[in-house]
């Protein structure tokens, strides 16, 4: 197998969610050469499974979709996806990185992303892109407007189904399907690095807080929730997972996790508030007959337009609960039922159901740079950075960035200009060193 | 009622030992885990707390101030991990000095300050338990010393766990002894209630007392010695080795010192207590040894971590608690709900007061409940 040698880019970026497609934009536009990154199948990160953003209430799909494009397309950007970071090691004034292509067992070169091995694939598998709600195949573009538009394998689930290989062979017009391919590494050289690793959601929260008992399907992730508002989501309506029926009531569980030291979580996560309040208004548009209620800690809203927003919600009928609730288990017809202390009210011990129950989990970082890259991180286990008021871009390893959540929960608005902040940080950076070349 | 907050009292409960009740953000996610909230209650922890920072009234009652049964669920799911057993227990002390201490604690703290013990029995009747047993007296020569709650050493149900022990560790051959009339009570309930002088005096009496007679390793039969040993004994100069029953059956059972003929062959639901569990996160031996024995056990929808407390903790061992708002009568109803035909555990408080709602549930032909050693003891025939 040969591997392929790339000339050495201006920039590395790890990381293709907005973060890392804004800063890679913003340096391919001055003319620097870029590379990403990224371990999944598809560009677009978090905000391309989003249904909505606060406070607009744009598309999320909209509006990240052209920047996925703008970025696979642009001259000055390579794309490296499904693609793991093994170590970066400094070499001169450069950095070399050395990366693992995951095998797709097809041909990004040969596939055409026509699907047909998808639809002629017959093995369902639990798609987790839709919140685990529906399912996908064996073999499978990853979302609809997943970028590139090529097919992968998931081997732990595909079982050769046909006596001269797949079915999903035998449909493959390019034959791009090839059951042997195997990881690749390869090395990448780059002036400058920027970290755009972003978030997950805390695992097992209810369970470490409330017990086994408290598990339902019924309790889920705000992640999932924006794949039940999605546009292309998994019931293309919002219904509840357990049993398909519309809700009649909905509650949101603010602060699952954020600000909780038995987690480890000792910060806000600063979106869940917006976001809870966002997916409270699309499910009134959604479902104008459902009781909606949040249940929260204090609300935080702090950006620009979002008071605002958060008033209009109230104003909708949207009720606001100030409580932290247990979440207590499951009633016969499929509710989840809460337990909290009535602190407004007389203040005694109220219990709630809700046919569906979402928790605003905690940010926690998607990635750890020990061991790959030589960079700090706080604490919080977020990237540090090392001028966090005048520069926070700035990591404590030089020619190293940071933009977007790697570095701390934040918002899309707050981690796009955090993104340009970087891009301008990198830009300096690389013609500081080649003046200082020159000279 | 004027609502003016009154500071003086915010730093007197942090001086007395609340350090951490300003810490809380009063989120009232104890309030919501609390057990009181699974019955009708006026005790709501979060609006304690609340009451304890402003300074003002509204906390003297004896069902509010002397509510919280100290099981540590809050604590464990405190966001911001508020001490909040200490901050309970800063402002029962004032209380205590302000004389709000309820009539029932009154006689418990006297009987511990004169007899050593909280059950108002004389010192002398102490060894009353080790009647037709032949418990060795500890000397310098023996490995452990066995410290038997008061409540095993008085309470004509509760003695039957001592005895229990005996006869295993006598089985399995190990070096143990009793010191008898001369040890007091720990005093892990007495703090509890505030009555901090009471405590220390316990304390001092017994810290001096073990460590005169030389003693290296002790084995507790209840949760609450064992915390008291192990959390609070050391910064008063009582450092020992100290194990609670279950652990040392577990380790007598793995290492074969225990054979099993009989075997267990009952349904066993296993409680948690929580001093055992939640405070000194000992889960895994106490369910060895029931396995051990042969039982075959049965879950209960709450465990480990998750346990519902028996209302026993914090003092409420010895204050009345109306039938309908006892934890432990949800608590046998869910052990047979489960199908268990034994609700075992490790702690006296627990068996004391799960005997008595076993009885008024009327489950007393379906349900028995066992000290784990009981059980072994059966099985070990």
């Amino acid at each position: 197998m040969t591997t392929q040698e790339y000339p050495q880019f201006d920039t590395l970026v790890l990381g293709a969610g907005i973060a890392g497609l804004q800063t890679a934009l913003d340096l391919a536009e001055q003319g620097f050469q870029v590379a990403i990154v990224e371990r999944d199948p598809s560009i677009g990160g978090k905000m391309i499974r989003l249904s909505k953003v606060f406070p607009t209430l744009d598309c999320a799909s909209c509006i990240t979709t052209p920047k996925m494009a703008a970025a696979a397309h642009h001259p000055n950007i390579t794309l490296f996806t499904y693609c793991e970071l093994n170590g970066v090691e400094r070499t001169g004034s450069g950095l070399k990185a050395s990366v693992t292509q995951k095998p797709r067992y097809v041909d990004p070169d040969k596939c055409t992303g026509c699907r047909s091995c998808e639809y002629a694939c017959p093995t369902f598998v639990p798609d987790h892109e839709q919140g685990g709600f529906t399912s996908r195949k064996a073999i499978y573009v990853p979302f609809s407007n997943a970028v590139p538009q090529k097919a992968v394998m998931d081997p732990e689930n595909c079982w050769i189904c046909g006596k001269d290989g797949g079915q999903c062979v035998q449909v493959c017009a390019t034959d791009a399907i090839n059951y042997f391919d195997k990881p690749e590494d390869f090395t990448l050289e780059a002036r400058s690095m920027v970290l755009a690793t972003g978030y997950e959601l805390i695992p097992d929260y209810s369970e470490k807080a409330f017990g086994p008992a408290s598990q339902h399907p019924n309790l889920i992730t705000s992640l999932q929730m924006e794949r039940l508002l999605a546009p292309h989501g998994p019931y293309m309506r919002a219904l509840r997972p357990s049993d398909g029926k519309e809700p009649d009531s909905i509650a949101f569980i603010q602060c699952a996790g954020s600000r909780d030291l038995n987690l480890g979580v000792s910060y806000c996560s600063r979106v869940c508030c917006m976001y809870s309040i966002k997916q409270a208004m699309l499910l009134s548009g959604a479902l104008p007959l459902a009781d909606i209620t949040i249940y929260y800690m204090d609300i935080r809203a702090f950006g620009k337009n979002y008071e605002q927003f958060f008033q209009n919600a109230k104003a909708m009928g949207v009720e606001f609960v100030k409580a932290k609730p247990m979440v207590i288990g499951g009633t016969e017809d499929g509710a989840v039922r809460l337990r909290y202390e009535d602190q407004e009210g007389g203040g005694g011990g109220m219990t709630r159901e809700h046919d569906l129950v979402v928790q605003a989990l905690a940010m926690v970082p998607a990635w750890n740079p020990e061991g790959v890259v030589d960079v700090s991180t706080a604490t919080d286990g977020f990237i540090k950075s090392v001028k966090p008021k005048i520069a926070p871009t700035l990591t404590d390893m030089d020619g190293v960035f940071t933009a977007g959540v790697a570095a701390g929960p934040k918002d899309i608005v707050d981690t796009i200009v955090e993104a340009g902040a970087a891009a301008m940080e990198v830009s300096n950076y690389l013609n500081q060193e080649a003046l200082v070349a020159a000279e | 009622m004027p609502d003016t907050p009154f500071f003086e009292v915010n730093e007197a409960i942090v001086c007395s030992g609340g350090e951490d009740l300003n810490a809380c953000m009063q989120c009232g996610m104890c309030a919501a885990v609390c057990p009181w909230r699974e019955v009708e209650s006026e005790f709501i922890i979060r609006k304690v707390i609340r009451l304890g920072q402003l300074g003002l009234e509204g906390n003297e009652f004896e069902d509010i101030l002397y509510g919280c049964t100290t099981c540590n669920k809050c604590v464990v799911n405190c966001p911001r991990s508020v001490d909040i057993i200490g901050v309970v227990r800063a402002m029962r002390a004032i209380g205590a000095e302000m004389g709000a201490t309820p009539e029932t604690l009154r006689a418990v703290i006297g009987s511990c300050d004169s007899n050593g013990n909280p059950w108002g029995e004389a010192r002398e009747k102490r060894t009353d338990w080790m009647n037709g047993l032949d418990v060795p007296a500890y000397t310098e020569d023996t490995e452990y010393l066995l410290s038997v709650c008061c409540t095993s050493c008085y309470d004509a149900r509760s003695r039957n766990i001592a005895r229990s022990l005996v006869k295993l560790l006598q089985k399995a051959g190990v070096s143990f002894g009793v010191i008898g009339a001369e040890e007091s009570c720990c005093g892990e309930s007495l703090r509890k209630t505030g009555d901090e002088s009471g405590f220390m005096k316990l304390a001092e009496a017994n810290i001096g007392l073990f460590n005169g007679k030389k003693v290296n390793k002790i084995i507790t039969t209840s949760p609450h010695c064992y915390h008291t040993y192990t959390r609070e004994y050391p910064e008063l100069g009582g450092e020992w080795e100290v194990i609670h029953h279950s652990q040392l059956l577990a380790q007598l059972v793995a290492e074969g010192r225990l054979e099993v003929t009989e075997g267990f062959g009952k349904k066993v639901a296993y409680h948690d207590p929580c001093y055992l569990g939640r405070h000194s996160e000992v889960f895994d031996e106490p369910r060895s040894v029931l396995e051990g024995a042969g039982a075959e056990m049965v879950e209960m929808p709450r465990e480990r971590n998750f346990s519902l407390c028996c209302g026993g903790g914090g003092g409420r061992v010895w204050m009345e608690t109306s039938n309908e708002k006892r934890f432990s009568v949800l608590r046998v109803r869910e052990a047979a709900e489960a199908g268990a035909e034994v609700l075992a555990t490790g702690c006296p408080y627990c068996i004391t007061l799960l005997e008595d709602s076993r009885k008024t549930e009327g489950l007393e032909d379906q349900l028995q409940v066992l000290d784990l050693s009981e059980v072994l003891a059966e099985a070990v025939g």
